[in-house]
């Protein structure tokens, strides 16, 4: 039941991106179209979940036992930006076209806060390697979801009849926030 | 200190040879792309777009050196396959390249022909078919109605006529039946 409300915790009640503001760079930059946010909610999803893994080992097995702690951040970001290389391979390989759609916003992975943020928490709350696990990828979900949402709602924005000084980014941030407010609707439903 | 410094340099090491292997391993396949613009244009190699024929106009596309509106002969429909397919938003043609035609197909007037061989040289897809001080005469089949012949002839003998039926790229090793009904292809492959 715990693993459950971790995952229920870090994809709706402390969304990453409406609750906590981590990620809000690729939130608002990859959310043109629903084809790439599905992408990068994808290859974001693979880096987070592994990120939280990884950071989780490397601090249990490696930081702690050499009394290294003062590490973490540093090691951390050199573990992430690892792994977003190592998507960047796989997805240059599988699906080309994707990789050409996602362009800057794959690499900037790297310097997505939800990622390092994902790997941090896990160490504040002292998460076990299958909780660490299910942390990221509630994570991921959460930050998926709500990408993929965003990108459905600008879609037929493109559509509407907004107000000229309103058109492209502006009714991006005006729509973002009202997710926001939605996902506040969330608070308390699951305490952690 | 020294484990510190040990640790980093043990995980940097780590990481850069997995990413070292998986870049061997998953070779990026940037051809494909190229292949898959090139699928969409329609092989004409009129050079209206100002690369010397169609796969170096989808390469310098999948270099991103080239908008995806510079084809007239592709037409409006031919930006939104584009478009489709890079995941952009289609853009009307740019009329500085020209505008769509239909289909059309080069003859000579072979009573005014003097020879010259010249028209030859300029066919990009070798639809012209001809010896010196002989008549000349195209392969309808072939030929993509690229306008490229007429510049070159010293007596202007060269008429583009609108296509009885549109022009299919003949795929390799099949015969090509589209625009086989017009008499001077049959003519011409006699001849040859």
């Amino acid at each position: 039941m715990d693993l459950v409300l971790i995952i229920v915790s870090a994809a709706l009640v402390n969304n990453f991106v409406l609750i906590q503001f981590l990620g809000l760079c690729p939130f608002l930059g990859v959310s043109n179209k629903l084809e790439g946010a599905a992408g990068m909610a994808m290859a974001t999803a693979f880096v987070l979940t592994l990120a939280s893994v990884a950071g989780y080992m490397l601090t249990a097995w490696v930081l702690v036992p050499l009394g290294l702690e003062y590490l973490r951040i540093v090691a951390f970001i050199v573990v992430i930006a690892g792994l977003v290389q190592l998507t960047e391979l796989l997805m240059r390989h599988s699906a080309p076209m994707l990789h050409r759609v996602l362009g800057i916003y794959l690499p900037l992975i790297t310097s997505n806060c939800a990622v390092l943020g994902v790997a941090l928490l896990n160490v504040r709350e002292q998460h076990s390697l299958v909780e660490s696990a299910l942390y990221g990828f509630g994570a991921a979900l959460g930050f998926g979801g709500v990408l993929v949402l965003l990108a459905a709602a600008r879609e037929r924005l493109a559509m509407a009849d907004v107000p000229e000084s309103f058109r492209g980014a502006p009714i991006g941030l005006v729509t973002a926030g009202l997710m926001a407010l939605a996902f506040m609707g969330f608070a308390g439903f699951a305490q952690l | 200190m020294l484990t510190a410094v040990g640790v980093l340099l043990a995980l940097l090491l780590g990481i850069g040879l997995v990413l070292l292997f998986s870049a061997r391993r998953w070779k990026p396949d940037e051809g494909s792309v190229v292949e898959q613009i090139n699928a969409v244009l329609p092989q004409t190699q009129c050079g209206q777009c100002d690369y010397p024929g169609c796969r170096p106009y989808a390469e310098a596309i999948a270099n991103g050196e080239a908008d995806i509106n510079q084809c007239p002969p592709g037409g409006e429909d031919g930006v939104r396959a584009l478009a489709d397919l890079l995941g952009r938003e289609p853009k009307p043609l740019d009329a500085s390249h020209g505008e769509t035609k239909p289909p059309m197909v080069a003859v000579i007037d072979e009573d005014r022909c003097i020879g010259c061989k010249l028209c030859i040289q300029a066919c990009p897809v070798d639809a012209i078919v001809g010896a010196p001080k002989m008549m000349h005469t195209v392969i309808a089949g072939e030929c993509t109605g690229c306008e490229l012949c007429l510049p070159p002839c010293p007596v202007d003998c060269i008429d583009l006529v609108p296509r009885r039926r549109p022009f299919i790229w003949p795929v390799a090793g099949k015969p090509n039946t589209a625009g086989g009904s017009d008499d001077s292809a049959a003519r011409a492959r006699a001849h040859a």
